[in-house]
This record gives C-alpha cells, structure tokens and sequence, in this order.
C-alpha cells in the first residue's frame, strides 16, 4: 500500500519534469541546436562546485518560499501574496537589524522573529478579509503585493529610511552591524549561508507540526472540510486565519538567508516574483518538507545555468518557459492521477454492490 | 417602527444611486465640486483636455482586459492570466506590425490573444486543473516566451533585445464642428462651463479609429450579456452551471468560448499599448494591467459599464501621475470635500457609523492637503490596487459576483 503511495506521489512529479523536458528538447530543435548537447552543458556547469554552492543558496530562499506556499495549500488556501509578505519580512528585518546594536545570537534572532512578525502581519490582511470578509484570497494577495511594492519603495526614499551608498544607483537600507550578520560555511570555493540550518529547521518544524500535532491535526482536518471540522469542534475559521499567518511568517523569511549572508541591507535589486515559484515549488514537492527542497534545487539549478544557453545562442529566458511548463504538467498529471484513482474506486463499489445484490438474488 | 425606517431610507439611497439620471447629476456634481477646487488651487490640468486625452489612452488598455476578466468570470471562470494574454498581445501586435502594417498587427492580436484564451479554457474547462494555478501559469509563459521570441526575431538595436522595431502608426482624426467649438469655449475660461469643455475637447481631438471601436466593444459586451440569448446562458453557466446544464445548456461550449473571447480581448488591449499608446513592443510593458484590469471587474461589479467607468477612473490615476503630480494635490481636496457632502448626508440619514467614517476621511484629506507638499508617485501607482482592496472591504456585501465563478466543475457532477 505504502509502496504504491509512493510510487503514485513521485509519478506524476517526474512525469511533469520529463514532459517539460520533451517540450524543450522540440523548442532547441525548432532553435536549430542539438539538446542533448546542450542538456549535458549545463548539467556540467550546474554541478561545478562554486556553481553548487550558489545553488544551494538560492536554494534556501526558494524552500523557505515553497514551505510557506505548502502551509496554505494545507488549508486550501491560494498563498500567492508571498511576493508582498517576503518584502515586509526583508525590509523591516533589515531595517530593525541595522537600528540596533545587540550582542550576536541576540541580534540575529531579533531580525528573524522582526522578518516573521512583519510576513505574518502583512498575511494578517488577507487573513482576516478572507474569515470576516469573504473576500477571495487570490484577489486581496494580488492587490497586497503591488501594495506592500509600494510602500517598500516610498519607504526607502533617501529621506525616510532608504540610503544611496556612493557610486551606486540603488537604494538600500542601512547595513546591518557584524552582529546582526551570520557567518557563512566555506566550502567548495565558496560560501554557504549558515541560514540553511534555520532553513532545515522550518522543515521538520513544518513536517511535526503537521504531522504530530493536535494543531496540525485540526488544520489538516479544516483542508479536508471546512464543514466536518466545525462541526466536530475544530474553530475553522480561525485556523484559516492562523494557517494564514503562519505562512505568512514563513514567507517573511525567504529574503533573510540573503540578507543576513550576503547584502546586509535590503535594495530594490531583490528579485520579485517568490509567490509563483512558491506556489510551484509546493506543487512539485506534494506539500512535503523532503520534495519541496528537491523542487527548490531544481528551479535554482534551470536558473544557475540558464546563461549556458545564451552561449548556444539561445535566449536564456526559455527556462522561464520551461518553469511554467513543469508547473501545468505536474497540476495535470496529480488531475488525471486523480481521476483515474476516483474511477477505480468507483468501480471497486460498484463490484462490491454488484456481488452483493447477486448474493441477495441468489438466496 | 423604529425598525423600519432605516431600511427605508437605505432602500431610498440606493434608488438614488441606480437611476441613470440621478448618477449622471452625481457626476455633474463632483464635476462641480472638481471646477471650484480648480478655480480656488490654479491647477488646472486636471480638467486640461490633455489629461482626458491621455486618461483615454490610459483606459483603455485597462477596459479591455476588464471585459476580459468580465467575459471569463460570468462564464465561471477566473482568469488572472489577463497579464499574460495582454503580453501576447503586444508581442504579436508589435511583431506583426513591423512585418505588415498595424492593421494586420491588430489582426494577428486578436488570432493569439483567442489562442491564449483558448488555451486556458482547455485548462481550466476540459482538464480542470485549477483556474488559479493555470493563469499564473499563462502569465509565466507569456512573459518568458515574449522575451525568448524577442531574443530570437528582433533585430538588435545596440544589443538590446527587449525592444521591437518600430511600427507605423494608425491614423488619428479629431471630430470637426464639435472639437473647435469645444477647444473655444475651453479657452474662454468660464467657470464650469469651460473646464467641461476642456474634458470633452480632450475626449474628441486626436483620436484614433481603433480607440472608438475597442469604445464600442462596452456596449456590444452590454447588449451580448444582457440581450442575447448566448448572454443568458453564459451569465447563467457562470451562477449555477448544474442548473443549467440541467436545461440542456452546453456548459463547456460556452465556457470555451467566453474564454477565447476573454483572451482576444485582453490580447487587443496589449496591441492597443504596443501599437496605439506607443509604436514599438517593450519588455514589461503590461507593467501590471492585467492584474488592474482584474481589479476594475470587480470593482465595476461584474457589469460592462461598471468596468468602463472602473478603468477610466484608474486610467485617470495613470495619465495624472505621467503628466503632474501636483494635481493629484488638488484631487486630495475634492476627495476630501466629497466625504464631508457624505459625512453631512449620513448624518442627516442617522448613519452615524458612516458619518463620522466621511468625517474622518474630510479630516485626513484636509490635513494630508495642509502638510503634504506631495503625494510620493507609489501611491498615486497602486491607487487602483488599494481603491479595489477597499471596495472589497467594506461593500464585499453589496457586490454581486458570478455566484459559481472561480469554483471548479465537471460535468455531471456536484
């Protein structure tokens, strides 16, 4: 049973992976290029040690953005304000970091409990429109995030909170002291955020609290059905609030291994865009802790080596293509996997029923 | 008894806001509340007939993708890929525009854009993935494919890809007898009068013949929903499609083609940004419509014409923050002098909930006014984002969406 569970879970994934695959492998040959060569280009580039080690590092701030999509999915919850929620935890955790001077592990908690508290609230919003309001999540999450853009944008204006360090175009915050910093791991001619490990925590924090907690019971069981749940003394509508929250918190710290390893301040350089991929990356992981960070390492991996292909000349850009394809396979294959499941159980009870009205005929 | 008279006079308020005639004489009247601020500030973009140019060509990106949000959802289905469907039609309109001359620009827009539709309604309708996941899917693709194609096809200009070459530009006419005469009496500086005639001169000089007919798709999608027989049944897929496959409605068709339809709609507002509102295809130039265009859906209540007055409104918030920032100063006072009339109505209506809302909403328009030399262009930006958000808040009672819009079904079952 368990075995074919798995077999299940891991088919579709795959499948999704290797369709996209096929997809691009015609769009290279359209492209008047070889794929496999191309294929085994960047597979060599991407497993470069120096390579690896940034991987890695994307890698963290998709996981965490994936982990925060997969709390909402829990719930049935549609967590594309992850954009707006990432930007609150990034700015206002590099904005209180570079205002305070504390000893070290003080510090650095201090600025990840302001980036969780700034995520949670900003997902807060949406939280409470959605219970009190009825209003769709999908919808208020998009206005959020264009939002929560703005106001990071205002704020950081030279005479508010933003500074414009010589010989840069970019607005930033103020940097954040050595102690507010985290150490980086050096390994393989490179650096290592040493936030991984908090990274690692959210998993299996993620996994027991879902797993092993009356709390991750009642929000599992609210995912199922709303109905069921209340009626059995789940208070629904505030695990929908509180599921909200949380992913919003884990959303705040998307931006915080980059903050506190490599930049120290927050600046409009960093990228957009963390909702989809979170979303994606949930998807492609079945909401599980272990499968989110392979699908994290994928996506970072297609985008570290991407620029192999402009070599080829071939517009990098198809990898973004590529991403959007893997997501519609993997959300068909889990509908037709479904599907197909359904029609055997259907059958299964109209085999039972069938053998029953016989037996009944018989006596 | 005392019960009752609340909701009478609610009844009475609400009567006053749904004749047409009572709405035309509200708009007069902040047209007039817009000429005194005018008159006493100086500023006088605001009713320029530059500013209503512009708010046109503004709007009407955003009106297209509104009604193709609109088409999509009271078949039943969500469409947030109206960002990427708009991409596809810049990309095509501009390439194609290049090639052959806008009119086939236009043209092969239109063919995309219903591809792209088509596209997600076999998504979302056949294979019933989920209509959320299935248009930022679109999004994703358009945006990547749009610049993977302009990597390919474009001809560098200066190793700069994200550009198309320029495309001619569609012929515009200024309305004779009615422009002039308008352009006279602006001129003459009556108060009222004048700045009205400012507004219209600006909405009859310089336009171009696609703007009209792009113009007239909101009377026509009007006519479609509320007229024709394809409109009941697609209104009616989109509030209970059991029901109404019950009564031998054919679903599916008519999600299928409300969704085509809603692509090439939002796929014409991105040539009109490419071939109208500018000459050339640029990386990026959606710059988030399609999510606004959303946004005037709902805040136009799911009806063509709430979606027209929604996108010029935001278009409006648009052609200012290009053209002058200090007008949006004066907007602050009109706002501002608009919720005091509310606060002084609600309170003769005995809201007092309401009243001191406006009151509070006066006071804070006041007082940004008083102390604020200018308001930072973000807000001026996401105005629509924040305006709609509100509306949701606050009136999410009194919007009447598609009952089954955004709710996945299948044939056949519950």
């Amino acid at each position: 049973m368990t075995k074919s569970r798995i077999f299940w879970g891991t088919l579709a994934p795959v499948a999704a992976i290797l369709s996209s695959l096929v997809f691009v492998y015609i769009i290279l040959t359209i492209r008047g290029v070889n794929p496999i060569d191309i294929f085994a280009e960047m597979i060599n580039y991407g497993f470069q040690p120096r390579n690896l080690v940034s991987e890695l590092n994307q890698t963290i701030a998709y996981y965490m953005a994936g982990v925060a999509a997969a709390i909402g999915f829990k719930m049935l919850l549609f967590n594309i304000g992850i954009d707006g929620q990432y930007r609150m935890g990034a700015f206002f955790g590099a904005v209180v970091g570079a205002a305070v001077s504390l000893p070290p592990i003080l510090h650095v908690t201090l600025i990840i409990i302001t980036a969780m508290l700034a995520g949670g609230l900003w997902a807060a919003i949406a939280g409470y429109l959605k219970v009190r309001r009825g209003v769709s999540e999908v919808i208020s999450n998009i206005m959020l995030n264009f939002i929560a853009a703005a106001i990071i944008a205002f704020l950081l204006s030279e005479d508010l909170l933003g500074t414009l360090p010589e010989g840069s175009q970019n607005l930033q915050t103020n940097k954040i002291p050595v102690s507010g910093q985290m150490p980086t791991i050096k390994a393989f001619d490179g650096e290592i955020y040493s936030f991984l490990f908090v990274a690692i925590a959210v998993g299996i924090a993620y996994w027991v609290m879902l797993n092993k907690t009356v709390f991750g019971f009642n929000l599992r069981a609210t995912g199922l059905s709303f109905r069921a749940a209340r009626s059995s003394g789940v208070n629904a509508p505030g695990m929908i609030f509180i599921t909200t929250v949380l992913s919003g918190a884990i959303a705040g710290l998307v931006g915080i291994g980059t903050l506190l390893s490599d930049t120290h301040s927050y600046s409009m350089a960093f990228p957009a865009g963390y909702a989809f991929t979170g979303l994606a990356l949930a998807l492609l992981g079945r909401n599980h802790p272990v499968g989110i960070f392979f699908a994290a390492f994928l996506w970072s991996f297609l985008e570290r080596t991407a620029p192999v292909l402009e070599f080829e000349g071939v517009p990098p850009e198809i990898v973004i293509v590529m991403q959007g394809t893997i997501v519609l396979s993997i959300v068909i294959a889990y509908e037709v996997v479904a599907r197909i499941n359904l029609r055997q159980q259907q059958r299964a009870v109209g085999k039972v029923n069938a053998e029953a009205s016989s037996q009944k005929e018989s006596q | 008894m005392t019960t009752k008279t609340p909701e009478k006079k609610r009844s009475k308020a609400k009567k006053f806001f749904t004749s047409p005639a009572r709405i035309t004489l509200a708009i007069a009247g902040l047209f007039f509340i817009i000429s005194g601020v005018e008159a006493i500030t100086g500023a006088t973009d605001i009713t320029s007939p530059g500013t209503s140019g512009a708010t046109l060509r503004f709007a009407i990106p955003l009106l297209m993708a509104g009604l193709g949000g609109l088409w999509a959802e009271r078949a039943g289905v969500i469409n947030i890929g109206l960002e990427g469907m708009m991409i596809v039609g810049t990309w095509t309109a501009a390439w194609f525009g290049y090639l052959h001359g806008p009119l086939v620009g236009f043209a092969a827009a239109a063919v995309f854009g219903l591809a792209s539709g088509f596209f997600h309604a076999i998504l979302t309708v056949k294979i019933g993935i989920d209509q959320a996941v299935s248009g930022l899917a679109i999004n994703l693709i358009a945006a990547g494919g749009a610049r993977y194609l302009s990597g390919i096809f474009f001809p560098p200009v200066g190793g700069d890809r994200t550009v198309s070459p320029p495309v001619d530009s569609f012929p515009t006419f200024t309305i004779p007898i009615i422009a002039p005469l308008l352009e006279k009496i602006d001129a003459q500086n009556i108060f009222f009068i004048s700045n009205l005639a400012g507004v219209l001169h600006g909405l009859t000089r310089d336009l171009s013949l696609v703007t009209v007919a792009l113009l007239l798709l909101v009377p026509l999608t009007s006519w479609i929903l509320w007229r024709s027989k394809f409109g009941l049944r697609m209104r009616f897929s989109g509030e209970n499609p059991m029901a109404a496959e019950s009564l031998g409605i054919n679903v599916y068709r008519i999600r299928y083609i409300a969704i085509s339809v809603s692509g090439m709609l939002a796929s014409l507002g991105g040539a009109y940004l490419a071939l109208v509102a500018s000459s050339v295809y640029r990386e990026g130039q959606t710059a988030g419509r399609g999510f606004i265009g959303l946004a005037t859906v709902i805040f136009g209540n799911w009806k063509p014409g709430g979606v027209f007055a929604g996108s010029m409104l935001f278009g409006f918030t648009d052609a200012l923050r290009v053209r002058q920032s200090e007008s949006v100063m004066s907007l602050v006072l009109v706002a501002g002098i608009v919720a005091a009339i509310l606060g002084i109505y609600f309170s003769i209506a005995r809201r007092w909930k309401f009243a001191a809302i406006s009151v509070g909403i006066a006071l804070f328009g006041l007082w940004v006014n008083q102390r604020v030399d200018l308001i930072p262009q973000e807000f001026v930006t996401v105005f629509p984002n924040f305006a709609t958000l509100i509306v949701l808040t606050f009136l999410a009672q009194r919007l009447t969406p598609p009952a089954m819009a955004g709710m996945p079904y299948r044939r056949g079952s519950e």
